[in-house]
């Protein structure tokens, strides 16, 4: 690719042939404000905040679609380009709640941050507001209307990320709105719930129902991990308040999912501190106790003294226990008797040891794996 | 949305013709709404899963231009003026006699689909007010009587 | 037909054509009927139904042909009668009465009753009949120069022979047998035809940019999607002449490079699209069209998409998108359709009249084109004249012509006595120019230096019946709902701006308000994605510009001087016009106006309701429209007629 020298705010810098005005300015980390870009999705020139004035030409231009040309000079924040902009913000705040104080998106919403850059305060226009019901039913995304500016950022990723369009623009104009499937709800249409509609919403329209209410942008800190789920590794950004996990961001840089996620990782993250999930080692009691298999007509987990009983107990004892029948089944049925599976929740190097203990330990080929499936 | 049978079958023929073209969304809907009168959500799924165009996608383009429902229409358009001249003389009465008197709601159908009303405002013939249109047929000076009967008299 | 193999061939078809219209002309009488949209909805169905049975009444053998839209509107249904050797004189206003009546006394008597005659053109060897007018000698023909319209009316459209005689086909032949495509634009750029569609970029320029990019296969696509209200300059050539339509998109494809085309053409126009079909079947059959034109190495097809409702369609990269498919909204250029069009290849997109102009540039030269109109906007424009003038229609004018012939020579002026007031041109996402532009010259960038836009082609013109605040309002709330709603400026500034001017049309209006108006529309643009957006303020901001005053009135006095806005005016009776004919009490639904026979009658301003129903009916201009404020309400009516 060839290289163009362009001029920005009075300043030389080179782009790739090809880039838009937008990319060139992003590559010399020089600011230009937009809200329906998002580097991982193709340009839509819809939102307007992003106008620029380019010399020779008469009418402003948004720089997120416009290509560089040799020699072209740009200028990014003129009192044209930021009154034309501000307009714009002012539209988009006259159909917008201003429930800022208890949005979910605050101190994350990229309308926000404008409107406190460009200084809009309040509904000049007094017009017409949309009401929306937020009432979609589906079990993991608040679809919140009323706060989308129809930047069509989540058209675009459930087309170009997750490959399902699921989502698309309803009607025209000013009843134009986001809509799923046959205009239903989100759980009625094609949507896997990858929630990456979710991750590049630049407003609180669409936000997890499980972190509302858990937290403030501000309060997290952010902790980015391997998805425990399956073997593809997917990088996380993990949203951390108070040690527990209330939301899930994508992680853009990830080598294998490159932000994106599937519906267990971006949202399955409830039973980490889920208050049924154990966190010691229980045995039966009839097994503490060395005693024969009872019979299961007396069954009765939680009743003091019954040989069901689950009683917690050490790692020493468990695995004590674990090995002992390990060796007597081999013992008694022969290698083959037995079969191993392993879990993609473990590590590489977990599911190596257990392939170990499976063949050379044990004696068996019989393992396999939930990954695999 | 109110549910009804629809013979499914009838738009294989189109999908078949537009099958190797790419783009034909557009015509695809045209040609189902020719068949039946609007196009059933039944329809929109079948055209989906034959076509390969999402759900979604198919929706998207069938709201946003002008010629298509989504939902079904009467037989009959009856359409009411409610202008000023109308409303004064009682253009509401009319709309509740054919309300009451064939099953449906201003800007709805009754349940057989055999009609469909509409409020139009002004026709730009306040002298005769108030107006009716039946089926594109212009009815001046109106009572709640005589548009129930132009109504009961259409086939 | 056969498939013609050469121009040879084409030449031989034509001189055939030419002779068979030469021996209809010369020894059979023709009876011609305008099958246009606007005939059929004037009655022309039943006309045509009355002459074959009038013929059969009279026992006489003719000709019936079947001919497009000849512009005059007003006089339809049209009914024209050649004599074999004779003119062809045309008779307006033909009701399936009275044409039993015209065929006595024309084709009997041989009697020409000026009554129901508005004209004649000359026969095939230029006779004519003495004492009727020509067309040439008519105000509203004399001033045209028919060049997209030159055979809209005259031939039947449903006939090839028809267009070859006419000439057609020939401006084809020539590009594709003594030009090479690179001759063939810098023809057209010569020309300098400026795109009708109503942005005015140099055609042969756009041609060449597509050419030249890089893509294949490349696309011509006609832009059929006239969606302006009150227009229908496009529909009278596909019409009425849909060859012309597809000799240039085959020159213009040839010039490109573009294997394939299609007509974009919108679904409300049923009878273009049958014609464009007939005229297709017709091309390919004759070897026009298809594999190997005319024997040479280049080969075209076409199709038609139709439309589905939605006026953004016209704006090019959103009608790219309805043929794909989708959503019919427009993307940002660049990248302009030349280098990523449909189906991201080189794409080329005209309007029908550019292309149906372009077959005649090539027949006729780019100097005889460059020779009509002006320096800047050579050639001619096509406008469908409509509103509160005497002749309605279709016309054709050179370039430069001023507003005031087009409206008074041409147009016959406003009808019933009645002041003209303003003239909107550019359809909705024009702009209106009030009585002191009037001698503007019609061209590009006259017209846009003083406050409208060419467009397209539609023509309003108004008087002072019209408020010009509400007149915005109605431009606006089309503008608004066809807005496609992608790019913020356009989807809530159009909302925004019609929600001021509702304020003002309904007496909720401020001074403040106004400044509001430019300040939207200053914005909507400078930000808006396409012309949609950036020109839906165009008809507000010229009328705020040339009728401020009328602005004032309504926000600061609540007054409506046309009596149109309601409950901004009152209607009151001229007590020295009014006769007492009691017309007015006929008609007030409401029973507001009292009075009794050849006594002067008063509105009972408690009663009335502000309809106009009197207003409409009177005829000596007895009731007047006043301000809310002067008239006091009549105490003896009270109570009665109340609902």
């Amino acid at each position: 690719m060839g290289k163009v020298n362009l001029i920005i705010d009075g300043k030389e810098i080179q782009a790739e042939q090809g880039d838009t005005i937008l990319q060139a300015a992003r590559r010399h980390n020089h600011y230009i404000p937009i809200l329906c870009d998002h580097p991982a999705l193709p340009p839509e020139g819809a939102c307007r905040i992003c106008l620029v004035e380019i010399e020779g030409q008469r009418a402003l231009h948004p720089s997120c679609t416009y290509p560089v040309t040799e020699g072209m000079v740009v200028e990014t924040n003129t009192e044209r380009v930021r009154a034309a902009r501000k307009f714009n913000l002012e539209l988009l705040i006259s159909d917008h709640p201003l429930d800022c104080m208890t949005c979910e998106a605050t101190g994350n919403c990229l309308l926000q941050d404008l409107a406190y850059e460009y200084e809009v305060k309040e509904d000049v226009f007094h017009g017409t507001r949309h009401h929306f019901s937020v009432n979609d039913p589906n079990p993991f995304i608040q679809v919140d209307r009323n706060k989308c500016i129809l930047c069509r950022r989540c058209v675009r990723a459930c087309r170009e990320i997750n490959g399902v369009e699921a989502i698309s623009v309803f009607y025209r104009g000013f009843n134009a709105y986001i809509g799923f499937g046959a205009d239903s709800s989100m759980d009625n249409s094609p949507c896997e719930f990858c929630g990456s509609c979710v991750e590049v919403c630049p407003t609180g329209a669409l936000w997890p129902k499980l972190s509302l209410g858990q937290g403030r942008s501000w309060e997290v800190e952010k902790v980015q991990t391997t998805c425990p789920y399956c073997g593809v590794g997917c990088q996380l950004v993990l949203e951390v308040k108070d040690n527990k996990i209330i939301k899930v961001d994508s992680a853009w840089e990830g080598p294998s999912n490159h932000g994106w996620t599937c519906v267990k990782g971006r949202f399955g993250y409830d039973f980490i501190q889920h208050a049924d999930r154990l966190d010691k080692p229980r045995v039966r009691k009839y097994l503490l106790d060395g005693k024969q298999k009872p019979a299961a007509s007396k069954r009765d987990h939680e009743k003091e003294g019954n040989p069901w009983q689950w009683v917690e107990v050490d790692w020493e004892v468990a695995l004590g226990i674990t090995a002992e029948k390990m060796n007597q089944t081999r013992d008694t049925y022969g290698a083959d008797s037995m079969g191993f599976l392993t879990s993609a929740k473990c590590l590489n190097e977990e599911n190596y040891l257990m392939n170990k203990l499976t063949r050379q330990v044990i004696g068996t080929n019989s393992i396999d794996h939930c990954a695999r499936l | 949305m109110t549910v009804t049978d629809i013979d499914i079958g009838l738009i294989e023929p189109i999908l078949q013709e537009f099958r190797e073209q790419k783009g034909a969304v557009i015509p695809i809907l045209q040609r189902t709404q020719d068949i039946y009168g609007y196009l059933p959500e039944d329809a929109m799924v079948e055209i989906s899963k034959k076509s390969g165009i999402s759900i979604s996608q198919l929706y998207g383009v069938a709201t946003f231009y002008a010629q298509f429902n989504l939902e079904p229409r009467g037989r009959h358009l009856i359409q009411i003026c409610d202008g000023t001249a109308c409303h004064v003389k009682g253009a509401q009465k009319l709309v509740e006699a054919v309300e009451n008197g064939f099953d449906l709601e201003a800007g709805g159908s009754d349940p057989d689909f055999e009609y469909t009303l509409e409020i139009v405002y002004c026709l730009g013939s306040c002298g005769l007010a108030p107006i009716a249109l039946v089926d594109g047929q212009v009815y001046g000076n109106t009572t709640a009587d005589s548009i129930v009967k132009n109504i009961k008299e259409l086939d | 037909m056969p498939v013609l193999k050469n121009i040879n061939e084409l030449e031989a078809v034509r001189e055939k054509a030419r002779a068979h219209k030469k021996d209809r002309e010369n020894n059979k009488l023709s009876i011609i009927l305008g099958m246009g949209t606007c005939g059929i909805a004037a009655g022309a169905n039943e006309v045509a139904a009355a002459v074959r049975e009038e013929l059969d009444k009279f026992d006489l053998e003719a000709e019936i042909i079947h001919v497009g839209c000849i512009g005059m509107c007003h006089n339809e249904p049209l009914l024209d009668i050649q004599q074999p050797g004779g003119a062809r004189i045309t008779y307006t206003k033909v009701t399936p009465a009275l044409v039993g009546k015209i065929f006595e006394k024309h084709l009997i008597k041989g009697e020409y009753s000026k009554r129901w005659i508005f004209g004649q053109i000359p026969g095939a060897n230029g006779e004519i009949v003495e004492g009727l007018p020509t067309y040439d000698e008519l105000p509203f023909y004399g001033k045209q120069v028919r060049i997209a319209l030159r055979n809209c009316g005259l031939i039947d459209p449903e006939n090839i022979e028809d267009y070859l005689a006419s000439g057609g086909y020939g401006g084809l032949a020539k590009a594709l047998f003594k030009m090479s495509p690179d001759d063939v634009i810098e023809e057209v750029k010569d020309s300098g035809l400026r795109g009708r569609g109503g942005a005015g970029f140099l055609t042969g320029l756009k041609w060449e940019f597509c050419r030249k990019a890089k893509g294949y296969p490349k696309y011509v696509i006609c832009n059929a999607d006239e969606g302006d209200p009150g227009a229908f300059m496009d529909r009278s050539v596909l019409e009425g002449d849909p060859h012309a339509l597809l000799e240039g998109m085959i020159i213009a494809a040839y010039a490109i490079g573009a294997p394939e085309g299609y007509i974009y053409c919108r679904a409300e126009y049923p009878l273009a699209i049958e014609r464009l079909k007939i005229a297709i079947r017709q091309a390919y059959e004759m070897g026009l069209m298809g594999k190997n034109i005319l024997g040479s190495d280049f080969s075209f097809d076409l199709k038609i998409k139709e439309g589905a409702g939605a006026f953004v369609c016209g704006e090019e990269t959103a009608l790219i998108a309805s043929i794909e498919g989708k959503r019919g909204e427009p993307r940002p250029r660049p990248p302009y359709p030349a280098v990523a069009g449909l189906w991201g290849k080189p794409t080329n997109v005209n309007n029908v009249k550019s292309y149906a102009i372009t077959s005649q540039i090539l027949t006729k030269g780019a100097d005889w084109f460059s020779e009509i109109g002006t320096d800047k906007s050579p050639g001619t424009a096509v406008f469908a004249l409509t509103g509160k003038i005497k002749n309605t229609g279709l016309i054709e004018v050179p370039m430069g012509i001023s507003l005031r012939e087009i409206i008074y020579d041409i147009g016959g002026g406003i009808p019933d006595k009645k002041e003209f007031k303003a003239v909107q041109t550019g359809g909705p996402l024009g702009g209106c120019l009030p009585v002191e532009a009037l001698d503007t010259p019609v061209d590009f960038d006259s017209l846009t230096a003083a406050g409208a836009t060419m467009g397209s082609g539609g023509m309003i013109v108004v008087d002072q019946e019209t408020c010009m605040v509400e007149f915005a309002r109605y431009f606006l709330t089309f503008a608004s709902a066809e807005s496609c709603g992608k790019c913020v400026p356009c989807r809530l500034g159009g909302q925004r701006l019609l929600e001021v001017l509702t304020r003002i049309t309904s007496g909720d209006g401020t001074l403040e308000d106004l400044d509001e108006i430019e300040r939207i529309s200053k914005y909507m643009r400078e930000g808006s994605l396409c012309a949609l957006g950036q020109l839906t303020p165009g008809p507000v901001m010229a009328s705020l510009r040339f009728f401020r005053a009328e602005y004032e009135a309504h926000v600061t006095e609540k007054f409506c001087e046309a009596g149109v806005c309601a409950g901004m005016f009152t209607y009151e009776i001229d007590a020295d016009r009014c006769t007492g004919c009691g017309l007015c009490m006929k008609a007030c639904p409401t029973k507001a106006i009292i009075g009794e026979k050849k006594v002067v009658h008063v509105i009972d301003q408690s009663q009335c309701i502000q309809c106009g129903a009197c207003y409409d009916v009177c005829n000596l201009g007895a009731v007047l429209v006043k301000r809310k404020h002067e008239l006091p309400v009549i105490e003896a009516a009270q109570g009665e007629g109340v609902i």
